[in-house]
Parts: structure tokens; sequence; C-alpha cells
């Protein structure tokens, strides 16, 4: 049962406005390669949004000034009204990267406590929250060991862990499932159904697009930096033969045939 | 992903509603400094170092050279030069890799998704690894006490701490330099070496600058006078033959003069960096 009170209100927890991303041409010297074009975008609170589009369509890029990782070129983001440009912004977001690496030597329990300290949660709740987590992602037998001797699965659900450590009010997964197997993948899928539920906000990206038509509201397409497409899953599904990768093939079909 | 915990077993929440919590920014820059040191604790480069120290000093405090009783200066003189040289060796080694491993093992992503910023990053480095030497020199300086202590029986524990104090604010600007230097060079390897190369040039030819530069054509002269006053005097605080030859301590004026020296270098290179940090992008 999802919690209505947070999916009725409309308050945009994201919002991209007129967003370009540039940079300086890795072929050729001196030129200026676009990654994102006048992107504009907003995600409301509960939403689960789905940001699509092949490899090198931008929306790493997106993802990299919305985390504070680069600047924008021209126009803002915001997370919960506060522009990204702000530390203060990453206070309430959880972000999980693709590939995740973690100090090797910390055991998991330590990297979470580290992460804590950074939100300034007090010792005794993030002890719970550690507690909670851990058994989230099921790596409560293993909290004591050093990273270093954890599998790949096992590292990325330490990556889970942290993004949810300061429960998170805007999850933002790059590609969450890539390296798990099919049951770390069902379980990703669960832990994101589950926030959804809970009335967490939920941005996206994955290639994934089964999963991505099982857990989103909406999405958004993008290729070569511009939004194509954007709308609510039901809708597009309606649309588009009932199949979401249909959709996709023709966009991006077009595309490389233009 | 055996032992499936029922998700409807774990809610997400602790209770209600989730509360807004903020750290402060020396909570934050204390928590990056924590992971520092105890990476430093960990590893194996100061144990090392720490081993081979004790096993050359306390080698040559066994043997008996010529039945002569002042050898004994000669072993605190070693002593104390096996200290300066792995000191400045885990200062520079540690504080070199930090930067470029967090964004080679792009630990640096997760971490500044987080509320931290760069400069606070750099800030949290800095104090760790700087808390970090200060404890091994404090062991460095205890064998070297507990050494002497038995050779000579005598033990000037202020000469002791003083000169530690020294030595640590030394290692702050060495510290400090090589934060600056693991922004423009990429690799922790290059880092490291070219500041070995920069500190033992510093060391050994910072004091004699000057006179050089007196028997230099311009504009040589001009340039080498620039860099006698630029670069730091990390000379300043070796007070080690006041310890070897047993020679009291340094007065107060000249130590608070040295410290506001160190802190002032540091607070430069440290601002230097964060200013280069703060520009550069950090792509995923």
């Amino acid at each position: 049962m999802r919690v209505a009170t947070c999916v009725d209100v409309v308050e945009p927890i994201l919002k991209i406005d007129d967003l370009w991303v540039e940079y300086p041409s890795r072929e050729s010297k001196g030129r200026i390669q676009q990654a994102v074009k006048a992107l504009s975008l907003t995600v409301n609170r509960g939403e689960v949004f789905g940001f699509l589009g092949p490899n090198g369509a931008g929306k790493t890029s997106t993802m990299n000034v919305l985390l504070g990782f680069c600047p924008p070129t021209r126009g803002n983001a915001y997370l919960f009204g506060t522009s990204v440009r702000e530390t203060f912004a990453r206070q309430r977001i959880g972000y999980l990267p693709e590939l995740t690496y973690y100090y090797k030597f910390l055991t998991a329990e330590e990297i979470l406590r580290f992460y804590a300290q950074i939100f300034g949660i007090p010792r005794a709740v993030a002890e719970q929250r550690i507690d909670l987590v851990l058994k989230l992602v099921e790596l409560d037998h293993a909290r004591r060991r050093p990273i270093k001797t954890y599998s790949k699965g096992m590292q990325q659900r330490v990556g889970l862990a942290q993004a949810l450590i300061n429960d998170p009010d805007l999850l933002i997964l790059d590609e969450p499932t890539s390296g798990l197997d099919p049951l770390g993948r069902m379980k990703v899928r669960q832990i994101i159904q589950r926030l959804r539920n809970e009335g967490k906000t939920v941005f996206f990206s994955s290639h994934e697009l089964g999963e991505v038509e099982t857990v989103c509201d909406r999405v958004g397409i993008l290729i070569q930096g511009e939004m194509r497409v954007e709308g609510k899953v039901s809708d597009l599904l309606q649309q588009h033969y009932g199949n979401l990768e249909q959709l996709f093939m023709e966009i991006v079909g077009c595309n490389a045939a233009a | 992903m055996n032992n499936v915990v029922p998700l409807q077993s774990t809610p997400l929440r602790c209770s209600g509603p989730a509360v807004e919590f903020r750290s402060s920014p020396a909570s934050r820059v204390w928590a990056i400094a924590t992971v520092v040191i105890r990476e430093l604790c960990r590893r194996k480069d100061f144990y090392v170092l720490f081993i081979l120290t004790a096993l050359i000093s306390v080698t040559l405090a066994s043997v008996n050279i010529f039945g002569d009783d002042k050898v004994v200066r000669y072993l605190k003189e070693i002593c104390l030069l096996l200290i300066w040289v792995s000191s400045l060796v885990i200062a520079i080694v540690t504080t070199a890799r930090q930067i470029p491993s967090e964004r080679e093992n792009r630990t640096l992503f997760p971490l500044l998704a987080k509320p931290v910023s760069r400069g606070q990053l750099l800030m949290g480095k800095f104090v760790g690894c700087w808390m970090a030497v200060g404890l091994c020199l404090l062991c460095f300086y205890l064998f070297f006490g507990l050494l002497s202590g038995i050779k000579e029986q005598s033990w000037p524990v202020l000469a002791y701490l003083q000169a530690m104090l020294l030595h640590w604010a030394m290692l702050a600007m060495v510290v400090s330099m090589t934060l600056l230097g693991s922004i423009v060079f990429a690799a922790p390897s290059s880092n490291g070496t070219i500041l070995l190369v920069v500190t033992g040039g510093i060391l050994f030819v910072g004091s004699h600058l000057n006179k050089l530069a007196i028997g230099l054509p311009e504009p040589g002269q001009t340039l080498v006078y620039g860099l006698y006053y630029v670069l730091p005097h990390l000379e300043l605080f070796d007070v080690r033959e006041l310890l070897v030859h047993g020679w009291g301590l340094v007065p107060a004026a000249p130590v608070v003069g040295a410290l506001a020296y160190a802190a002032s270098y540091s607070a430069l290179f440290l601002a230097l960096a964060s200013w280069r940090f703060r520009r550069m992008p950090v792509n995923t």
C-alpha cells in the first residue's frame, strides 16, 4: 500500500531547468562537446523516475550535475528546492553509483558509521540504522569483515546500504542492478518498490527496460543530450504497443538512421 | 543472497518520519580524518619503518666501540636521522595517495554525493594525515627517549617533547604541500617521488640557496633568491643537534614563531589545493 499523503501532494523534489552541460571534446582539440542540451525535467515526491538512453546520451553527465561532481554550463538543477551547487542539497539524498568501490580496509559496519557521521546522525540512531540497512541488504553476517573480502555482489549491497543510511527522501541510482545476479536484481527491484511504497522518490538510470517497466511511474528517454520522450509508463505503453523496448528501439533507431 | 529476510519484517524507517540531521563542518572533517588514521593503522608502512629504525638503533646500541662512553651521541644522531627519514617517508607516501586513490578507486563519488564540500574533504585528509604522522612520531620519540634514557641515564622529557612538536609542525607543511601536489599530479607514485625529491632538496639545499645565488649571473640570481624566500624552510624545525649534545630547550619565542611560520605555510598550501580542487571536474 502506498503512502497516500506522500504521493498525492505534487511537490517537485528534483527539478532540472534548461540544463546545458558542455565538455572539451576528447576527439578534436579546441572543440566543445555538448553532453546535455536544454534539459528540463521535474520529478515529484513519491515518484519513481526512469532515466533512459543509450550509452553517451548524457545520463551520467546529468547525474554528475545533480550530485555536484561538475557544474552546469548553463541552467540549473535543484534538489528539494536547493540548488545542486549547495552542499546542503545532498543532505537528504542517497546515491548508488553504477560501480561501487569503498574503502577496502574498512568493514561494512565501519563504512556505514563513517557515512552516518558525515550526515550528522547521532551515534545511537546511527547504530539502529546500521543494523537495519545491513539486515535489509543481508550483510548482517559479514558486518565485521573487511570489504576487501567481499564478493562483487556483496560490495554492491554495501553500496545500497550506504545509500540508505540517512533514510533519504530521494534516491539517485545509477544502473543499480548492473553486475548483479538475477536474485540480486530481484532483491534490488523489491527494495526500490518498497521505497516507492514508503513515499520515497527514486531517480534511476538503467538499460534494463523490463525492470524500468516494472518499477517506474514515469520515464524519460534522452538521446544525444536531448529529452526525446517523457511520460507516464502506463501512457507510453498504451501508445506504443504495450512494450517499452519497442518504443526505445524506435526512438534510438530513428536517431541512428537520421 | 541466501537466508532472504522478508522485506516486510524490516521497515526502512527506524521510527516515525525521517528526522532531519545536520552535521557540523568540523564533524565531517573529523569523520574523513578518522578514516585516514584507520588506514595508516591497518597498512604496513609505519610498522615496517618503525621495526627497521628500532632494529638498527638497538643493534648499534648493543655494540661497544673502543669502550667509548660518548658513542651514545652517535647512536642518538643515527636514531634521530632514521626517525626524520621514516617520518618524511610516512607523511609523503600516506598523503600522496589520498586524493589520487580516492579518484582511482572511485570512492570519491559516493563521498562527494554526501553533504561534503571539496574543501572539507581536503581538510579532512590533511587533519587525518597530520594526526596519523603525529601518532607515528609519538611512537618514534618514545622509542628514542627510552633508548637514549637507558644508555645515558638521563631523561630530558621536555627537550624531547619540544623537538617532537617542532618536527610535527614541520610535517604539517610537508603534508599540506603533498596534498597540493596530489591535486596537481594525478598519479600517487609520481606525486610521492616528486615530493620526496622536493622535500629532500629543501632540507639539504634550502638554507644555502642565498649563498648560491650570490655567485650566479642574472636572471638566475633573482630566480634563486626568489626560491630562497618562497620555499618553506623545513630545516628551521630541525633541533636534532640540541638533543644529541644535550644543549637544552629552545626559548619559547622562536618556538612560537616557528609554529606560526608552519601554520602560515600549511594554510597557504591548503588554500591553493582547495582552490584548484574546487575547479577540478570529477566525472564518473
